[in-house]
């Protein structure tokens, strides 16, 4: 009997397997030219094959060498499932399959070190988005709206609201008049498109997402806001009219600060805001990380880093409290812009959210412009998986917590509240969104959604999920060259227009039958839910 | 619908008035209860203008408990007018055994008190004593103001008149201003308190629709004024509003439109006052009210206002002459107490717009 290894790795160790058909193939090479993860090659495989070739059956047994497309049996070359040789491949002769006995989880910690990977929590797959119905419809009592023909008004604040008593209000001849200088607040689109880096994204990617931005402002006066991301902007962005569309996020590595505050001085308009991230939702207390693989000259040259692995501390190093943060991080930015631009805080949702929201709410400078929470089911460009997998906080329950915890002190609205983390998941992010803004956020803001209209083809069952490679096959987590080219950033970028615009349509028709013609804030009185323990949590009716 | 209607005179008129301004505008089965405040009040009270006065439906142990609760805390009572009910049989009417009407002077210790600290006291011995009916189910204390009398009750609005003798003109009440409304809350539990118009501090309201922010509203405005209970019908929200926006911010009266139907924001950006009406759209944003609406009020100065929702929704008229107008949802009443009037002269005010008639009966109106 034959001497086995049975600790080597095969194909049938791994996640996906490959599929080739070789009746089907013409070993065009497309590819395994395509494979960016190295995970097929050409090979010889020695057949034994009957062969009949003259006019009359003459069945003859032939030893031969056929040429095939062959999966690697290697855990640093496993297939990731992306399909892009399904994709590119003629005639139909290669895929890859799932495998339900894959082993990864068990090999691929070899050296002694995490499994790491991008995209999002992939153990969680019930999502309670989807037990809730918008279930109070305006039927006899009052009518309802028509999305097609009224008007609606769907703008969300972003900044420090007073409460009205708190206002610096004169009255001259019987009219209000502003006394001083109130927090600065911009009404925006309750969509923000959020927190993707130049560096996690190419380049390219990014821009197609800033383009989409600016053709929705100047365009379809959607102000939708984007995120920069912790890495920097394009120095010719900071310095024109669009910088008003962005936001503009310092996280822990403060990564592409140097050049954003060397370009204050030459920036013509403000940005629409600042958010200070302390932690992200696919990986709530651990730094984010960008593998030197991505480093690239173009991200080195906007962070101001060396090639290198740069990983963002876990914390911001000034941070050891919340009113220090307050103090320190919020003065200072908001000193940065002159007090003109409003400046809000990032938190990954946690158990101990409320008592930050609190803590931020009862901040005697009024100096917070918001409160963005992340939920477990955000995304990311790279994490450990542990992270990614095992901690975090769902959003829904978190939101509508903070939401109630301001009602109870009756300071609702003057934080905005801005959720995220899987909004959009599976697709309909209008949805997610209204149902999130009925619980109490003001707004929502999403990632994710945006990389899959650009052609992302991960998703949550462990397809691709390889952000952290630098070998996404689509172009746009990646920093190869060759790799980028792949991408169609007009129609990456026409992708997020045309969903944005029927996001806002469909915004609408969840508005117009409730009866409300602007945004439905803390209407939790619209919802119903299938499900008693969601219905106890949340504070909404349970239907059946 | 709830149909809504207001009068005011520059002399005083009797509550059948209000009837006949009401009763026209039935449709199908809407008629199931009749509620009116009366302010600058006439009659039986016209010697106590000054004197609070307690409007009281309740039992006789009920009618025991505010007689004890309001001795201990040294009100002495001035005046009682008990109405003489006439019971005959086949009333539809869901009667309480009393109903009870006092005015009281101040306690002593109020007399060189602020008009604030008055207000104050008055307001919370209304809340104390409803507080005190409701845990023993004795009874409903709807208002306790100079002036103010409220009656509320459930049943066909004809047939609460003649139990009240109303339709007799008898000369005990009589008022310069009475806010009506003839329906109990059909939609949801029947309760006296859910009657519009409802009443805090010398501001009453009354609104017909459905206020599809009253989730928002309510969890809102529980935490800015202790008087903000009950919340046992949305329109409710309206008036905690105006008492809000009029009385504790102090804010000019138009801005009360501005708090319930802001402005849209394309519409707010052209204007000189924009940073100011985006200021209270922003702090203000959970007192916006949604749906279809249409607002009656009367202020303590005794003057009324209507307005309505953003998308004109609910109708509403607002006509008369030299000496009566009358505000109401639909024009065939005012046809039948003010049929000479000129009806070329009537307002239907439009979504943007806010009447108020004052005292002299001069007619204001301006968009937002």
């Amino acid at each position: 009997m034959e001497t086995m290894r049975t600790q080597e790795v095969t194909a049938n160790d791994l996640p996906w397997k490959i599929e080739h058909n070789t009746l089907r193939c013409t070993m065009c090479g497309s590819c395994v030219a395509a494979c960016t993860f190295n995970a097929i090659e050409a090979k010889m495989e020695r057949r034994s094959v009957t062969i009949s070739t003259g006019h009359q059956p003459e069945p003859m047994q032939q030893h031969k060498a056929i040429p095939v497309i062959m999966q690697k049996n290697s855990l640093a070359h496993h297939c990731v499932g992306c399909g892009m040789c399904e994709k590119i491949c003629p005639n139909k002769a290669i895929k890859p399959v799932r495998n339900p006995d894959s082993r990864l989880n068990m090999l691929a910690r070899s050296g002694g070190a995490p499994i790491k990977r991008g995209g999002r929590n992939n153990l969680i797959q019930e999502r309670t988005f989807d037990k809730i119905i918008v279930g109070r419809i305006s039927q006899m009592t009052d009518p309802s709206l028509d999305a097609e023909r009224h008007s609606f008004d769907l703008l969300a604040p972003f900044g420090r609201v007073l409460p009205a008593h708190k206002l610096p209000f004169k009255q001259e001849n019987g009219e209000l008049r502003l006394t001083e200088k109130t927090p600065p607040v911009n009404w925006i689109y309750p969509l923000i498109f959020s927190d993707m880096s130049i560096g996690a994204l190419s380049t390219r990617a990014w821009e197609a997402v800033a383009m989409a931005v600016g053709y929705l402002n100047e365009k379809h006066n959607l102000p939708v806001r984007m995120s920069s991301g912790e890495g920097g902007m394009p120095v010719n962005l900071m310095k024109s009219d669009y910088l008003k569309y962005m936001i503009i996020q310092i996280a822990s590595g403060h990564f592409g600060w140097n050049r954003i505050v060397r370009a204050i001085p030459q920036m013509k308009v403000d940005p629409a805001g600042i958010i200070i991230k302390i932690g992200q939702g696919a990986k709530p207390g651990d730094g984010g990380l960008l593998p030197a693989a991505k480093v690239a000259e173009h991200v080195q040259a906007i962070r101001g880093v060396p090639k290198a692995d740069l990983m963002s501390p876990p914390n911001h190093q000034g941070l050891y409290s919340i009113e220090e943060s307050v103090q320190k991080m919020f003065m200072s930015m908001n000193a940065a812009f002159k007090f003109r631009v409003p400046v809000a805080i990032k938190c990954a949702a946690s158990a101990t959210s409320v008592s930050v929201y609190n803590n931020l709410l009862r901040d005697p400078y009024l100096i917070c412009g918001g409160f963005f929470i992340d939920g477990v089911q955000g995304g990311t460009g790279a994490a450990n998986e542990v992270s990614l997998d095992h901690t975090g906080h769902p959003i829904i329950s978190k939101t509508r917590e903070c939401y109630l915890a301001a009602v109870k002190q009756g300071l609702q609205g003057q934080i905005p509240l801005w959720a995220g983390g899987g909004v959009g998941l599976t697709g309909n992010a209008a949805a997610d969104a209204f149902k999130m803004i009925c619980l109490g956020a003001n707004g929502v803001f999403l990632g994710k959604l945006l990389i899959q209209l650009c052609g992302c083809i991960g998703n949550e069952q462990g397809r691709c999920n390889a952000c952290n490679t630098g070998h996404c096959p689509t172009g746009i987590c990646t920093q190869d060259p060759r790799l980028v080219k792949r991408l169609d950033i007009d129609k990456a970028a026409q992708n997020i227009v045309d969903y944005t615009l029927a996001f806002d349509m469909e915004m609408k028709k969840l508005m117009a039958p409730v009866g409300n013609s602007t945004l439905p804030v803390g209407r939790s009185d619209a919802l119903v839910t299938t499900d008693h323990a969601i219905a106890d949590k949340l504070g909404i009716q349970y239907a059946c | 619908m709830c149909r809504i209607g207001a009068i005011k005179s520059k002399v005083p008129f009797y509550p059948s008035k209000a009837l006949y301004l009401m009763l026209p505008q039935q449709e199908g089965h809407d008629n199931s209860g009749f509620a009116m405040v009366m302010q600058d009040l006439y009659g039986e009270f016209s010697e106590y203008k000054d004197k609070p006065l307690l409007s009281l439906a309740c039992t006789q142990k009920g009618a025991k408990l505010v007689e004890d609760y309001m001795e201990n805390n040294s009100f002495v009572q001035v005046h009682e007018w008990i109405p003489k009910v006439n019971r005959k049989p086949g009333l539809d009417i869901k009667a309480m055994p009393y109903y009870i009407f006092r005015n009281y002077d101040y306690p002593d210790y109020l007399a060189n008190a602020s008009q604030e600290a008055k207000e104050e006291l008055l307001l919370s011995t209304r809340l104390a004593i409803r507080e005190l009916l409701e845990k023993n189910d004795q009874g409903y204390a709807f208002s306790f103001w100079p002036d103010v009398l409220t009656l509320k009750e459930i049943g066909d609005p004809r047939d609460i008149a003649t139990y009240f003798g109303l339709w007799d003109d008898s000369g005990e009440l009589l008022a310069k201003n009475i806010v009506v409304q003839c329906r109990q809350n059909t939609n949801y539990d029947i309760v006296r308190y859910a009657a519009h118009p409802f009443f805090i501090q010398g501001y009453t309201l009354c609104a017909n629709g459905e206020n599809t922010f009253y989730t928002k509203n309510k969890e809102f405005q529980k935490s800015l004024n202790k008087g903000y209970i009950g919340f046992e019908s949305d329109s409710q929200n309206f008036l905690y509003t105006l008492h809000y926006v009029l009385h504790e911010l102090k804010w000019p009266i138009k801005y009360y439109k501005h708090v319930i139907t802001p402005l849209p924001f394309e519409e707010v950006e052209d204007r000189p006052d924009r940073k100011e009406l985006t200021a209270i759209r922003q702090s203000l944003g959970h007192l916006e009210i949604n749906g279809p609406n249409t607002i009656i009020a009367m202020l303590p100065d005794n003057s009324m206002m209507t307005c309505c929702d953003s998308k004109k929704l609910r109708p509403v008229v607002v006509g008369g002459d030299h000496e009566t107008i009358a505000i109401a949802s639909e024009v065939c009443g005012l046809n039948v107490i003010l049929p000479d009037r000129d009806k070329s002269k009537d307002i239907y005010p439009n979504e943007r717009e806010v009447v108020v008639i004052d005292e002299e009966l001069e007619v204001q109106r301006w968009k937002q």
